[in-house]
């Protein structure tokens, strides 16, 4: 059997590839599908510390986490929609009207 | 009985204050009626003071009603001293004033619609029942300061009715400016009155009158100085109020008030205030005979003046004023003489028979008036024929229904006047048995007693006298109608005509009250007034007929009279016609101009003022006052002081410390912090990924304890 120390590197390097692209790219869809590598990787630890503690609890977090993710994906993208028709871009650097 | 006398002066409040508040509402009868009744209760508290008194024995009364000015030495009460000499003063007021308040009723009816304000009629019927409050209060009061709040509040309602029709008279001024200056005439005696006032509370520590004369009596230092210059003091007083040289100019101008005013003010009451008060005094002038001298001497010069000037106006009124002061002049003669009992006398008799003249004098206006309208009132009946004869009309326009010139001829127009008038003017002149006969008789019989040159110049006041009633009575009554006012001219009506009467018989039976000893006979009810009032002026010598002095007055008088109609029958023909005695020249245009004494005063007085007044408000007030010291001096240098605290203090200083420094340090901060918000997302996630990533090393490095 796998060791769970190797599920949660896994995620580690997930969660940093996520953060990563988060910080790093411009494209808004990017940074949302990097949001969404985040989720997961937490997901794979909740998965993978179930599975050692043999508790259900982590799998039954993991579809909430997987519902509000569909969820903030739906309003999101449609976020996205809706500044993509104002601004003809979803560079976020060109999304910065909130400086003071 | 006594307790009666504060209804005395509350009576005429109360109708005051009814006429004042509700007036409008009762119409001009219900004002009138309210008004006199007032004025007739007190007449009747009045008699039964009269009547207290002669059940008392004539003891004087003082009855205290309240305290009023308690300060250490100084007690002054509200108290009324009811003796022989106040009960004559009530009885001469509210008689007198009742008769005049009666009169005044008809008269203001015509003389509002004339002056053509009829909504003003409550309004002076208000300031006369004030008046009576005030003249009661002067009269009654036991102490000098009570005698001198009546004292002013007389003169306050003077000024109120002279200036009745304030907005009427010479450029629409002359009647308040006469008010004017009456008051400030009269200024000037009150001035004197307080100096005395003081003096006689810091010599005698009291004010009230019989503290202050029984003191008086124990000093008995003939002409001590203090009261040589209290006495005289009250001299300058009375020669205000009484219209006496050298400030006797205010009462002339007087006549600007209504008639009624003229009559109850100017002759019978208010201006006898100053006889009375040294009447009162008496005590103190007999202390001071350098005073009574001048006393007699101011009296009897003020007689002969006046009644010089009397002769050369052509006003009916101003003859009428100029002999009150004349008459005025008769009294203080008298009292300064000593003789109280006879210029007491003379103040009843003239109450009686110059209110009489003055209201008959109201009643010859008032009919001239009528005429005035009458004659307009066919015209416009008749548009048309106004048109026809422009000329008759504008030409006696504003011919002025005070001026005797355009009199003339109203003999059988005015059937109850005249016969008053007539009345009035023998009595005033001193014929035979009229009452001033008596009373001017007696005071020139003290005169020839006493001092002869007194005797002299009021015997030849006496003569003017007869002579201007003389002129007066033939220019009004005598000859044609100059104008045509005097054409239609129609007699007053009854509420008018009454009072002439009754003050007519008063004057014709007013010598009664103090018949001499005739040829040694001593008649039932002569010297009535010398013992009546000789309890409260102690022993007065009972005057005797002298058939000498009695005998050349009269001839004097009889004189005067023929002279007058020697010259003025018949004259003048016209209103434009010269006076007969304009063939005087020079001395005629004198009397006319009153000896020039207001041009006089005006350049000694006024215009000295005038320039001192706009000196000081020009010059000094301004130009130095307000232009140098103020402008320049605390101006200047409040500036240079305010610009350095300004600057310097304020805004070097606090400024500097208070908003400059804090402001600097907040800028500085917020300009650093002002670089972290930049706009993009991915800066504040950066941001909080290195906050987690801080606090879970944290965590790590010290342990999840």
């Amino acid at each position: 059997m796998v060791p769970t120390s190797y599920y949660i590197i896994l995620s580690a390097i997930l969660f940093t590839l996520g953060v990563a692209g988060v910080l790093i790219r411009r494209n808004a869809i990017i940074i949302f599908m990097s949001v969404e590598l985040m989720l997961n990787s937490a997901n794979l630890v909740f998965v993978a510390f179930a599975r050692q503690f043999e508790n259900l609890s982590g799998q039954v977090f993991v579809f909430f986490v997987m519902t509000v993710a569909a969820a903030e994906v739906a309003v999101g993208l449609a976020l996205i929609v809706t500044i993509f028709r104002t601004k003809k871009s979803i560079n976020v650097d060109e999304v910065n009207q909130l400086k003071g | 009985m006594f307790n009666l006398i504060p209804l005395l002066i509350i009576f005429p409040l109360i109708g005051l204050v009814i006429n004042l508040f509700w007036g409008k509402q009762f119409g001009e009868k219900g004002v009138g009626a309210i008004a006199s009744g007032a004025a007739g209760l007190s007449f009747v508290i009045a008699v039964l003071q009269l009547v207290g008194l002669i059940n008392n024995s004539f003891e004087s009364v003082t009855v205290p009603l309240a305290d009023w000015i308690v300060i250490d030495k100084l007690n002054i009460p509200w108290a009324f001293q009811i003796d022989t000499l106040s009960v004559t003063m009530m009885l001469v007021v509210t008689g007198v004033g009742t008769l005049i308040h009666i009169y005044a009723i008809g008269y203001m009816h015509g003389d509002v619609r004339h002056n053509g304000d009829p909504a003003r009629f409550p309004r002076f019927f208000v300031y006369l029942n004030l008046f009576l409050a005030a003249m009661l209060i002067l009269v009654t009061g036991n102490n000098y300061l009570m005698m001198f709040v009546g004292w002013e509040g007389v003169g306050l309602c003077s000024y109120l009715l002279i200036g009745f029709w304030f907005e009427k008279g010479e450029n629409n001024v002359g009647n308040a400016r006469a008010g004017r200056k009456a008051f400030v005439v009269n200024r000037i005696g009150d001035w004197a009155m307080l100096l005395a006032m003081f003096l006689i509370f810091v010599t005698f520590g009291s004010l009230t009158f019989n503290e202050v004369f029984h003191q008086a009596e124990e000093m008995s230092a003939l002409n001590s100085p203090v009261i040589v210059a209290i006495t005289l003091l009250l001299l300058v007083g009375a020669a205000g109020k009484s219209a006496q040289v050298p400030l006797y100019v205010w009462l002339p101008d007087a006549m600007a008030g209504p008639t009624p005013v003229s009559a109850l003010i100017h002759a019978a009451t208010m201006v006898t205030a100053g006889i009375y008060m040294i009447t009162r005094s008496h005590v103190l002038f007999f202390h001071a005979p350098i005073s009574q001298n001048a006393v007699a001497l101011v009296g009897a010069i003020t007689a002969l003046f006046a009644a010089t000037i009397a002769v050369g106006q052509f006003d009916i009124k101003k003859v009428l004023a100029y002999s009150t002061i004349s008459q005025l002049g008769f009294m203080v003669a008298a009292i300064g003489m000593g003789a109280y009992v006879a210029g007491m006398f003379h103040l009843i008799t003239h109450a009686f028979f110059k209110a009489l003249l003055f209201l008959s004098a109201g009643s010859v206006i008032h009919a001239m008036e009528h005429g005035e309208h009458a004659r307009h009132e066919p015209a416009e009946a008749h548009g048309h024929s106004a048109h026809n004869q422009p000329s008759a009309i504008s030409n006696q326009q504003s011919s002025d229904p005070q001026d005797m010139r355009n009199m003339g001829g109203l003999w059988t127009k005015l059937p109850i006047t005249k016969w008053v008038y007539l009345i009035g003017a023998l009595a005033l002149a001193g014929i035979f048995p009229f009452a001033g006969f008596w009373s001017k008789d007696e005071i020139l019989l003290d005169a020839s007693k006493h001092n002869p040159l007194i005797y002299l110049l009021l015997t030849i006041a006496a003569f003017f006298t007869a002579f201007y009633m003389g002129r007066q009575i033939l220019m009004i009554f005598f000859g044609q109608p100059r104008t045509e006012a005097a054409k239609h001219a129609a007699e007053s009506p009854r509420v008018m005509t009454y009072p002439l009467i009754a003050l007519a018989v008063l004057s014709v039976l007013g010598g009664a009250l103090n018949l001499p000893t005739i040829f040694g006979m001593h008649l039932p009810g002569g010297h009535a007034l010398t013992e009546w009032l000789g309890h409260t002026l102690g022993e007065v010598e009972a005057g005797e007929l002298d058939l000498i002095v009695a005998g050349i007055s009269t001839v004097l008088a009889l004189g005067a009279l023929a002279l007058s109609y020697a010259i003025y029958r018949n004259k003048p023909a016209t209103a434009e016609e010269r006076d007969p005695l304009q063939a005087l020249g020079p001395l005629f245009i004198a009397l006319n101009r009153k000896w020039w004494v207001d041009e006089f005063y005006d350049f000694i007085l006024l215009r000295p003022y005038n320039w001192l007044a706009q000196f000081t408000a020009n010059v000094i007030d301004w130009r130095f006052w307000h232009d140098w010291f103020h402008d320049q001096v605390i101006g200047g240098l409040f500036n240079i002081f305010a610009r350095g605290l300004a600057q310097g203090v304020d805004l070097g200083g606090v400024d500097l410390i208070i908003s400059g420094l804090p402001a600097a340090i907040s800028r500085g901060i917020a300009s650093s912090f002002r670089r972290l918000q930049t706009g993009y997302v991915r800066n504040y996630a950066l941001g909080v990924f290195v906050g987690v990533v801080g606090v879970l090393g944290y965590f790590l490095l010290t342990g999840l304890r």
